[in-house]
């Protein structure tokens, strides 16, 4: 993926720093305001080569649409996660089949794959292990049937895919490419 | 007592219902694996519930509205930071040779290494004989 121009990298960090500062602050006071865009622009300044590549292409309105949508779609499917987690932990006899599975991203960006790494681990009873490549390795609570009873190792990959990165995939496309 | 501070208390409750729940399942769960899906999961659930009941159930209270935004932005944190940390360290436990639990029933992430060492293994081989 090219790089943005320097000046579109920069312009993005510093409408996300002022963003967290206005949140933090959570004051709409003249004061606050403009020393808080000062800070921005001073702490932008050195941290944007690291901070972002891409720059303003961010804030496309799809993926900012998308990014909304995320947020409560991956909501509802850790309340879920933790609910099934918790019935693990609370059900006397322990229903627990542990095993490291192994899946495949069609993401490309770093960013991408960070974040559906991090998805994956805040979705309770997967954990990701590994990252290499595309391939992903990932620690599941409760290896289901269709994943454990695969013949081959392509119908394993497709089946565990299916149920841990398809689902957070179809956004983080959209979102980071 | 109004709506906000009765559901920012009702949210603080649940938090803590789920921190029980990954002390519980750190005692229960067989290995270090199992355990960090209960210990790292519920406490993101937990902190969440905890966090931004406190904000609502502050703002109902009658104080600013900035408790809720900066409540929100802490959480937000939380979310971006708490999977790292666990990553880092179910890695780190797999690398330094912890067992899986004997009933574990699947272990790619062994097979994986297992064959990119042959792998390398064999590359090396072959630039030897050369």
């Amino acid at each position: 993926m090219g790089e943005a121009n320097r000046f579109s990298r920069y312009a993005y960090t510093v409408i996300v720093l002022f963003l967290i500062w206005i949140l933090l602050t959570a004051s709409l006071d003249r004061q606050e305001l403009i020393f808080g865009f000062l800070l921005s622009l001073f702490v932008a300044s050195f941290t944007y080569p690291m901070f972002t590549s891409r720059g303003l292409g961010n804030l496309h309105p799809r993926r900012v649409a998308y990014a909304m949508a995320y947020v409560p779609y991956f909501l509802w499917a850790m309340i879920m996660a933790n609910l099934d987690v918790a019935y693990r932990v609370l059900h006397p006899k322990r229903p627990i089949r542990p095993g490291i599975v192994h899946c495949k991203t069609v993401l490309k960006s770093n960013t991408g794959k960070l974040s559906l790494a991090n998805s994956i681990t805040l979705t309770p009873g997967t954990i990701t292990l590994d990252v290499d490549g595309e391939d992903y390795f990932i620690h599941w609570i409760w290896v289901p049937d269709e994943v454990l009873g695969a013949k081959t190792e392509g119908e394993h990959v497709e089946n565990a895919s299916r149920n841990i990165t398809r689902p957070f995939e179809k956004f983080l496309k959209v979102i980071f490419g | 007592m109004n709506v906000l501070s009765a559901t920012g208390e009702a949210l603080v409750l649940i938090g803590t219902f789920f921190y029980f729940l990954s002390a519980l399942g750190l005692i229960r769960m067989p290995d270090v694996y199992n355990r960090m899906q209960t210990s790292t999961k519920s406490a993101t659930l937990g902190s969440l519930g905890v966090i931004i009941g406190t904000g609502l159930w502050a703002v109902g209270m009658g104080h600013s509205v900035a408790w809720i935004v900066q409540t929100v932005v802490v959480a937000t944190f939380i979310l971006l930071t708490n999977p790292i940390s666990a990553h880092a360290l179910i890695r780190g436990a797999y690398r330094s040779g912890i067992p899986l639990w004997n009933g574990s029933v699947v272990d790619k992430y062994g097979e994986h290494l297992k064959a990119k060492a042959e792998a390398a293994e064999n590359e090396k081989n072959e630039g030897d004989g050369e």
